[in-house]
This record gives C-alpha cells, structure tokens and sequence, in this order.
C-alpha cells in the first residue's frame, strides 16, 4: 500500500491558481523528490500535506487516512516527521535536548511537572544522535553549532518518533556543496535502512539526480513530468522550463515568419 | 437631543489632549521600538510648565497660547536630553531594559517636579477669550471644548504633511516599518531616533499644556494618563498616527456616553475597548505586523542543574533564614517575609516571561486577586486563615486562566499590553466595588490564626509557603512542561512541529505563574493585615518588573537576587527625601552598567574568584 496519496490537489491565491489539480502516489521507503524552478507551487505543496495549508479541492491520504482539514501537530502525531528549509531548532538547549523534547511529547509526558526533563529518554536520544553521527556533541549548546551540524540534527529530531513519512523542505539550502552531499547520502541511507519514505523538495540538481528513486516535476502549479532521473532528464518539457523560453520564443518567430 | 449633542462635544474635546499624549508615543514607538512609560511625564511637565510661563501674562490671549507652545517646546529639549543620555545607549537592550530604564525616569521626574512645584494641586487660569460657554442646543458648551476639537485634527493635518511632504517624514514612516533596512541605506539612525523622540515628546508636553483650564496639575497626571496612552496606542495600532485619532475619538466618545448608563464604566471601559480590539485585529485597527527585526539578542545558554558545592551553598543559606527568627529582631523577621513575599512574586513573573518569553506588565493582578480573595472569605465568608489561604490562589488561577486565555492568543508588545489591560479592568473592578471590596478603603482586620500569630510563628507560614512555592517553580523550569516553555520560547514553529500544542502549554503556563503570584499575595495580606487596591496596580506590577531585572532574566537565579536586593533597597531608601529620585538613579544605573543584572555580576564575580567553572549559567 502507499504510505501518501495525494489526489486532484488544489490551491487558488485570490486570481492565482497556485497548485493545479497534482496527483501523485509515494510508496514505502521510497525517496521522492519535487522540483521546479521557483514559483512552481512546491512549498504551497508541502503545506498542505502538513496541515499548514488547507487546499481548495483534492484528497490526501495517510497510510488510507485523510489528513484535510487535520491540525499540523495531529499529523505529527500520525506519523509524519518534518524538517524545514531554514533550520528551526530550540537554540537555548542542547543538542541532545532538542531530541529529548521530541520524544517526550511523541511519549506524551510534556505537562509532567516533576520529573527532570533531561534525564528521560537519554538512552533513544543517545542513539538517534548516533544515527546522525553527532554523538560527540551532544552536550553542546544548539546557538553554538555550525549549519551543517544544526541540518543534522534537525533530522534526528524529525526522527525521534519514528514517523513513516519524512517531509524535507529543500533540505540542503544554505550549505557547502560537500556537506550537501554528505546529509543526502546519509539521509538515503536512514530511508533505506529504516524504511521511511521521504518526500523532498530540492533546487540542487546533483542532489536530486543522485539519491531520488522518483522525480515530479511542478511547473506553475501543474505536475508537467514524473519518472526517474534518466527519464526527467531525457524530457523535452523539462529541459524547456529549466532551460528557459528559448524554443518558445524560436518558435514564435517562426510563426511570424 | 441638545444633551448628547453636549456629550458628543464633550468626548471630543477629551479625545484631542489624548489624541497628542498617544500619537507622541506612538511615533516613539514605531521608530524607536521602545515602550515609553516616561510618555506621561512628559506631560505632566507639559502642564506644569505651561501653568508658570501662563502665570507670567495673566489675561493676555498672546500669553497664554504662546505660553502652550513653550512648554511644548521645552518638553520637547527634555525629551531630547532623556534621549540623548539615557535611552540612546540601550537601544540594542531587550525591550524590558527599555521599558525599566523608562520607568526609572518616571521616578526620577517626579520628584522633581514635586521639588520645583511642591506637592499641593495647581490650578491653572481660564483660557483668555475662550473663557465663557456657548449654547449648542440649548446646552452650554465650554468654548475652549470647542478650541480642544478643533487642535486635534488641526495637529492630526500638521503631522500628516510633515509625515508624507517632507524627507524626514518619509524617512520616519520608513523607519516604523523596517528601521534595519533604514539602517542600510545609510539613514543616521542616532539623529532619525533622537528627532522622533523629541517630537513625540513636545506632542505630550502640548497634550499637558493644553489641559491647564481644564483640570487641576497635579503630581499623579503622569501614571494616570500613561495607561489610557497605552490603550489608546494599541487600539490604533503601534506607530499609526491617524489609528491613534481614530482610537482617541472612539475611546473618549464611547466613555462620554456610557456613563450615562453606567456612572463607574470610565475606568474600565478604555481596557475593555482594547481587549475586545486585540482580540478581533491582533495588530489594533491600523496596526501592521512590524517587520521582524527587533534588537538582536544574544542566544540563551542552556540550564544547568547547580554543582553540589553551589546547592550546599544554597542549602547552608535556606537553613541560616530557616534559623533567622531565633537570632535577629522581631522588624527584622517581619522585613524577611517582605524579602520572601517578593521574592516568589517575582520568580512567579519570571517563569512565564524569562522562561515563557510573555513579557507580563501586569503581574500584579494575580497577586492582587489571591490576597483580595483571601481577605474575602475572611471577611465575608468566614473562614479561618487556611481555608483562606487556599481560597485565594484558586481564586488567583480562576483570573489568570480567564485572562490568559485571551493573552496568549498574541504575543510580543501585544501581549504586554493586554496583560496590563486585564490587571486595570481588574484594579478598577475592585476600586469600584465599594460593597464587596470595600474600595479605597480596602479590607481591614486579617490577621492569622492565633497559633500563628506571633512575628516567628508566622514568618514559619510565610517560609513554608514562599520557598516551598520557589522551590516548586524552580522544579518546574527543570521538568518537560518548564521545557517546553522554553521551547515555544524559542521557536514555536519547531514546538508544533514536534506536536506540541502551543497555545494550551502557553496557557497553562500563564496559570501557573499567576496561581503562584496568588500565593505570595495571600502569604501579603495575612502578615500586613489589611488589603488595598494598589496591590493590583501598575506600581507594583513594575516593582516585579524591575526585580527580574535587577536580577538578570536570564539566570534562574536571578529573580530571587533581584528581590532581595529591590526590598531591602526600599526598606532603605524609603526612609529618605526624593527616595523616588535615589531609587530612578539605581534603576539607571543597573540598566546602563550592569545589563545582565545582579545575577550577571555575581556569576561574573564568582568566576574572577574561581569559584565557578566557565561555561556554567
């Protein structure tokens, strides 16, 4: 069974229609990325599979659950973790802390008001940390980490309550190009390995081209192509969007002509 | 007909003075960022000044008028010293630092003024000309009313083309939306604050001006008139100058009417205006979300649990107060439960702003509520002291869960300010309810059950109660629900989007800091044996303010230390002439030398002596 289903999606910003009609499937484990030059819809997108945003028209299923109309941390709570395209972390904390707070409110122990937040679940965060391999750094201060290492953790704490789907807004934006690649590799090693699936919307080509099973591609709100990256980069109409208007405007003239 | 034709002309004339007062602060506001409790000053400068300089002409049309615009004026050079002195070093501060060092100034100006004016009610003359009423209707109408409504729109006209005909208006209006992109073009940030805070300035010294026939100057005008300033500002929006228009006219208008009904709605109507507004448009009727570009604050460490020589450091200082009665004077140990009073008070105001990020301006509601409640079901029901004193925390929760409810839903400045509406409507309840609070006059005659009635014997209920209450925030800050705080403190976004409900465990929050408020004020009522309104009012909810910071927000610690330090300051200086003055200068020079507060110097201290490692907070 497919862990998302997403049918007839749609978003309409006053005269603006900014997801038109996007249907797409996402199965288990599989990695899946979203491209699109900018403007394309993929963010209006994500928002409303999390909750964020509630769509005009369309279905969007959950493990055959529907989430519309579901508030963010109730999706949360059904399965789906998420990341963000500018790292939101709890500054003020630890590195392992940031992590505890997720499982604690994935256990559901946030209004405990005696017992010492950092002494639960030390043990689950001890290990997700070491599944980011960030283990040497868990007792330093959040403020102080650098980008790379705060992406990390970010997807250890979108980790923490073991979610079926992972949701990665352009998980990579703002880093070196060798740290890029080392979060995706290890990001498609979790997937492999734990059998998340990962929904991800990316700018990097080398990025995309390397790690994603499947590719959607989005133009002003449509879905305009979808298949493997030999495919996506074999069709023509992608290679005009991102290659710009060239044979649109030969074309034109020919038509004058 | 002619009667609400008379009460119409009447709230206008009222809506122009408030009108000057709130867009001067408005105008600081959106430019500068700071929250101006001095704005009230200002005006009651404005007055005083404008008394003497008017004294000067008696009769003369000239004088009196010309005696207006140079008082305006010279409010204008004080704000400008204000300015250049005091506030232009703390405008990268957090905003409390603002909001305190302001208050501070407050002190500071009214001690001077009682000391050039002296402390009796001046009565200004008529204004020449305009000195005898007119009939509208058949109703006489004061023909300075008549002069008032037409200043306002005429100084409304004046700021709009200064605001959108001349460069540095445009660069002011720029500024209120987004001062760092200002700043990046190349603006004189110093000369764009200091010129807008004059402005605001001399607009509230005119507002007091222009009072002087109309009521008498006195020393309180400056707090009275801050909180319908404040109101008046929040209803049109921060930094909007026709929303302050706007709000003045509907504030003074609605009031004109509604006494009509209901006599004693006037001091609770402005309040009641601005929670119904915040609630319906968060940002007021003209107000646009400011861009995010606050001063910039340095992130927080994370908390640390104490090293066992620091908790047996603590635990030798718990025993030796635990052990105090025994060895020092019965005033003493009364002056220790005032110590202990405040001190859960200001760690209750500290929990919900250091550690919730809710600035409160208006804490003192809750203690208020739990020792007016405790004195109630003395008096009225009954009870004995223990009874009472579970009565009047339940009653302090009941208030802030009704309140918090609404206050959580904004935040920021907002937030700040509907909290101090929630503490007047509260304060101007029990004002006003004669019958059941006995108002000014407050409750008399509560005193503790006979077993406790000694100075000793109490002091061992007030050291259960207090330190057991710090105690237990102290162990909250340390558990998941104190984490969590902290967590939507830092970044809410992340706190849903592990799952957590954001709004509730903000709520709660506000509940519990505001049931523990109600301990320290039902522990209040029984060692000082009667109750009055004030314990409800701004006063004494900055008093809070000023021991968080005295004591640094960013250590736990920090307001214990602070009210150690606030009470046994004002124990002392109390004592003294122009103690006002004195206690200003300390605020100063706390919020100008010391920025991380006492908490701050101690820890600074610690580490010079070796006694601390680095990196612990």
């Amino acid at each position: 069974m497919n862990v998302l289903e997403v049918r007839g999606l749609t978003k309409r910003f006053g005269g603006l229609v900014a997801v038109d009609d996007v249907s797409f499937d996402l199965g288990k484990g599989e990695f899946l990325a979203l491209i699109g030059p900018n403007g394309a819809g993929k963010t209006t997108c994500f928002n409303m599979v999390n909750g964020y945003l509630r769509p005009d028209r369309g279905e969007v299923r959950l493990n055959g659950q529907d989430l519309i109309g579901v508030r963010p941390r109730k999706i949360v709570r059904m399965g789906v973790g998420r990341t963000f395209q500018i790292t939101r972390t709890f500054l003020s904390m630890t590195v392992i802390e940031n992590i505890q707070m997720a499982l604690i409110s994935h256990h559901r122990r946030m209004f405990d008001m005696l017992s010492r937040a950092t002494r639960l679940y030390r043990d689950e965060a001890e290990a997700l940390l070491r599944l980011v391999s960030m283990e040497d750094q868990a007792g330093r201060a959040c403020s102080e980490l650098a980008y790379g290492d705060l992406k990390r953790l970010e997807l250890a704490v979108a980790l923490a309550p073991d979610p079926t789907l992972l949701l990665m807004d352009e998980p990579t934006a703002g880093m070196a190009p060798s740290e890029r690649v080392a979060l995706m590799e290890l990001t498609a090693k979790i997937v492999a390995d734990r059998g998340v699936s990962v929904l991800f919307t990316e700018h990097d080509m080398d990025v995309v081209f390397a790690h994603a099973h499947r590719i959607l591609v989005l133009n002003r709100g449509g879905l305009i192509a979808e298949g493997t990256g030999e495919e996506i980069r074999g069709n023509p109409l992608v290679q005009e969007v991102y290659l710009g208007g060239g044979t649109v405007f030969g074309e034109s003239e020919a038509d004058h002509a | 007909m002619g009667f609400y034709v008379a009460q119409l002309l009447t709230g206008l004339a009222n809506a122009s003075s408030l009108f000057l007062i709130a867009c001067g602060l408005s105008i600081i506001f959106g430019v500068t960022r700071i929250v101006n409790f001095a704005h009230g000053s200002f005006y009651m400068v404005g007055a005083y000044l404008a008394y003497s300089i008017v004294a000067l002409f008696p009769g003369s049309i000239l004088g009196f008028w010309g005696g207006v615009i140079a008082a305006a004026l010279i409010v204008g050079l004080l704000g400008l010293i204000v300015e250049m002195t005091i506030l232009r070093r703390i405008y990268h501060a957090p905003e409390l630092f603002q909001l305190v060092a302001t208050f501070g100034v407050v002190l500071i100006i009214q001690d001077m003024t009682q000391a050039v004016w002296g402390a009796e009610d001046k009565l200004g003359p008529r204004a020449p000309g305009l000195d005898s009423a007119l009939r509208i209707m058949g109703e006489p109408i004061p023909e300075y009313d008549l002069a008032l409504i037409l200043i306002g729109p005429a100084v409304l006209a004046g700021i709009w083309l200064v605001f959108h005909r001349t460069r540095w208006g445009v660069l002011v209006r720029a500024a209120t939306q987004d001062r760092e992109m200002v700043g990046a073009l190349g603006v004189n940030q110093a000369w764009l604050f200091s010129a807008a805070f004059v402005l605001g300035a001399a607009l509230a010294g005119l507002g007091g001006a222009i009072q002087i026939p109309r009521e008498a100057v006195s020393l309180q005008m400056d707090l009275s008139v801050i909180g319908d300033a404040f109101v008046v500002v929040v209803i049109g929006g921060m930094g909007s100058v026709s929303g302050a228009f706007v709000a003045a006219v509907l504030i003074s208008v609605l009031n004109a009417f509604a006494v009509l009904v209901f006599p004693q709605i006037s001091i609770v109507l402005p309040f009641v205006v601005m929670a119904v507004v915040l609630i319906v448009r968060p940002y007021g009727l003209f107000g646009k979300e400011g861009s995010g570009h606050g001063a910039p604050t340095e992130p927080e460490q994370p908390l640390r649990l104490l090293s066992s020589r620091a908790t047996l450091v603590l635990m030798a200082l718990v025993f030796a107060l635990a052990a105090s009665p025994v060895m020092v004077s019965d005033f003493a140990s009364i002056l220790l439960v005032d110590v202990m009073v405040a001190t859960l008070f200001a760690v209750s105001l500290h929990f919900m702003m250091g550690l919730g990020g809710m600035v409160s301006f208006g804490h003192a509601a809750y203690f208020g509520v739990g020792a007016y409640g405790a004195a109630m079901a003395v008096s009225y029901l009954g009870l004995s002291m223990i009874p009472a004193m579970i009565v009047g925390p339940l009653a302090a929760a009941a208030a802030a869960l009704f309140f918090g409810w609404f206050c959580v839903r904004l935040s920021g400045v907002y937030l700040a300010m509907l909290t101090l509406a929630a503490a007047q409507i509260l304060w101007g309840v029990t004002f006003q309810s004669q019958e059941f609070t006995g108002g000014d006059d407050g409750i008399l005659g509560i005193w503790p059950a006979s077993w406790a009635s000694s100075d000793q014997a109490y002091f061992y209920v007030a050291f259960a109660l207090c330190i057991g209450g710090i105690w237990f925030l102290r162990r909250v800050a340390h558990s998941p629900f104190g984490y969590g705080l902290r967590g939507i403190r830092d970044s809410d976004v992340r706190a849903e989007a592990i799952g957590m409900d954001v709004k509730f465990h903000q709520w709660m929050g506000f509940a519990l800091a505001g049931t523990m408020a109600g301990v320290a004020g039902v522990v209040f009522v029984f060692s000082k044996g009667s109750v009055f309104p004030d314990v409800l009012g701004i006063a004494q909810s900055v008093d809070g303010l000023i021991m968080v910071l005295l004591g640094g927000i960013h250590a736990l610690a920090g307001p214990i230390l602070g009210a150690g330090v606030f009470v046994l300051i004002e124990d002392w200086v109390s004592r003294l002439d122009y103690w006002r003055f004195i206690f200003g200068m300390i605020i100063l020079g706390v919020v100008l030398l010391a920025p991380d507060g006492v908490a701050g110097g101690v820890d600074r201290l610690l580490r010079a002596l070796g006694l601390r490692r680095e990196g612990q907070a």
